[in-house]
């Protein structure tokens, strides 16, 4: 009985927190796969009935064909974030969050569990709009490494944001407000339906600030091999964003920030 | 086999301006079945998150077989297996499938399902196995809380107020099982509102009362040192002689209690009472218990409501 230290593996304890997590969002993959996929098929369905004919934004490329890889990294994000964010809210709320904090699992674990589960989710629904969109439309890969590059990278940035909101937050309302004010409007002022270049010379500069521009332009050069910026300074900024934030993430899980109160 | 199951040394904690630890030093060897009584507000949950690591001590150092909780977190949560008073679970999962996450996160794999299936035995879960954590009665959340505390087999086991809204059937279950594991070497902390289990179950008791441990023995000990008795008189709605009068420790529907040292202080109320012309309708003598025990060292009128409500469950 005492040999309890000593029976036991490193791997299998952040395994089963991820496994556990990825589990969490299949088993209800209506609402976290299916629904979002339709969301954003809504979206090309409409936009792309209104716009097509009108609108051209890369020469040789069609408004629909410029819209999918928005959409689909729009996605990516969206619910990367949504699966580390909503996971996290609801084990505090319902405090089942204990069951994890008596465990030996490091604060380094934790991380790492909840952000490869948002990585896989993000990539899961991205994946699903990318083949259901190719029924419609025939997309071009320019630089796939580009297109993996920036999921992931992207996919493991919002997933880290949504750790942050999900351990900060202490009720739904807080977390819709991460959700309505902070995550909308960023990814929907990003270029997910335009290109940056035709707005007013202020608006560019105000859109270069914004994180999920570079994460969108950086995922369409990939398909398109053009963009509003250069593809390598839009990794850099996403990977320095990624860095960041997953160390202000760690230093909140070490110091036990709102868990461990 | 040298390091004591658990070991408090100065421990305290502030909220703020509120000291709910003022100083605890506690040992608990292996092997033991501890009870660590107090009334609501006396710290006793406080000290057992600091024990889990769900909350840092303001100063002092509690340590789980001779590993520090803090920093050697990841050994002493190993050894510990803690019973969240709370009554929450995870409404995605079924038992068996919450049971064998639980034991995942503590490095354990498909080698402890026969644990498991030991545990979901002795708790009466067998027949819920398969059942989603949503759809269990309040009893049945409990024992599967009890169960996921269980799951990496312990050696060092909390129960925090394990009995609360839980029935008689299941008491007596639990308890054979916990009995059981006791026997087999495991160290037993519990913390209740029901002084009988305590009483009948532990063999040694520590009382905390505002932050601080007020009493610290074997339960035999402490109960020898109060070998007082109870006696209980129905007199119906009269007015009792002021020297009687201070012996009452409780009236209800004119059933006085009276809490006696000796013997020879039955002769003295019931002539007392005689004198005042009062009649005994019915009378009762009963051995001291826990509770006057406890209620001698923590008692004043606020704690002994919860106590006696309790009681009428």
């Amino acid at each position: 009985m005492i040999d309890a230290l000593s029976n036991r593996s490193g791997w299998v304890g952040p395994w089963t927190l991820l496994k556990k997590e990825l589990l969490r969002f299949w088993r209800v993959s209506f609402q976290t796969v299916a629904a979002p996929v339709i969301t954003a098929l809504l979206y090309l369905l409409i936009f792309s009935h209104v716009l097509d004919k009108h609108v051209q934004v890369y020469d040789g490329v069609a408004y629909t064909e410029f819209l999918i890889p928005g959409l689909i990294m729009m996605s990516v994000l969206q619910n990367a974030f949504a699966n580390s964010s909503s996971s996290l809210i609801q084990s505090k709320v319902m405090g089942n969050i204990v069951f994890v904090l008596l465990t030996p699992l490091t604060h380094l674990q934790f991380f790492m569990a909840f952000l490869i589960a948002a990585i896989i989710r993000g990539l899961v629904v991205g994946l699903c709009i990318y083949l259901v969109a190719m029924w419609f439309v025939d997309l071009t890969v320019a630089n796939p490494w580009m297109i993996i590059a920036f999921g992931l990278l992207g996919s493991a940035l919002l997933g880290t944001f949504g750790i942050i909101a999900g351990i900060w937050a202490d009720r739904f309302d807080q977390m819709a407000a991460f959700q309505n004010f902070i995550i909308m409007p960023l990814s929907f002022l990003s270029g997910v339906f335009y290109s940056i270049h035709s707005l007013p010379p202020f608006w560019q500069k105000i859109s270069h600030l914004n994180p999920f521009f570079y994460m969108i332009d950086g995922f369409r050069y990939g398909f398109f091999g053009k963009g509003d910026v250069s593809p390598v300074f839009s990794l850099l900024i996403v990977g320095a964003s990624f860095l960041v934030l997953a160390l202000i993430t760690l230093k909140m899980l070490k110091s036990g920030y709102k868990l461990r109160s | 086999m040298n390091h004591p199951a658990i070991h408090i040394q100065g421990v305290h904690k502030n909220f703020g301006a509120l000291q709910a630890l003022n100083g605890i030093d506690l040992a608990i060897e292996q092997g033991e079945f501890f009870a660590l009584l107090g009334p609501n507000g006396a710290g006793k949950s406080t000290l057992i998150n600091i024990l889990a690591g769900l909350i840092a001590p303001t100063a002092g150092s509690i340590s789980v077989m001779g590993f520090d909780v803090q920093k050697q977190y990841q050994q002493a949560r190993q050894l510990l297996g803690v019973v969240p008073q709370e009554l929450v679970f995870d409404p995605f999962f079924n038992v068996r499938e919450m049971l064998r996450f639980q034991a995942g996160y503590f490095g354990l794999g498909r080698e402890n399902d026969a644990w498991v299936d030991e545990v979901l035995e002795g708790l009466g879960l067998a027949d819920k196995a398969h059942t989603n954590m949503r759809k269990l009665s309040g009893g049945m959340k409990r024992r599967a809380l009890i169960a996921q505390a269980l799951a990496h087999k312990p050696p060092v086991i909390v129960l925090d107020e394990p009995t609360a809204g839980v029935d008689v059937e299941l008491r007596q279950m639990l308890w054979e099982f916990i009995k059981k594991l006791n026997r087999d070497g495991h160290t037993i902390i519990l913390t209740t509102h029901y002084l009988e289990e305590a009483e009948t179950l532990c063999s040694r008791v520590g009382m905390m009362k505002q932050g601080k441990v007020v009493a610290l023995d074997s339960t035999a000990n402490l109960l020898n040192k109060f070998s007082g008795k109870h006696l209980r008189l129905t007199l119906g709605d009269v007015r009792l002689p002021h020297d009687v009068e201070r012996l009452v420790r409780h009236v209800e529907n004119g059933i006085y209690t009276f809490a006696l040292t000796d013997m020879i202080q039955i002769e003295f109320v019931l002539s007392s009472l005689r004198a005042s012309g009062i009649k005994v309708i019915d009378m009762q003598l009963n051995e001291a218990d826990l509770e006057d025990v406890f209620l001698s060292l923590v008692g004043n009128v606020a704690v002994e409501q919860p106590l006696m409500a309790n009681h009428h469950e």
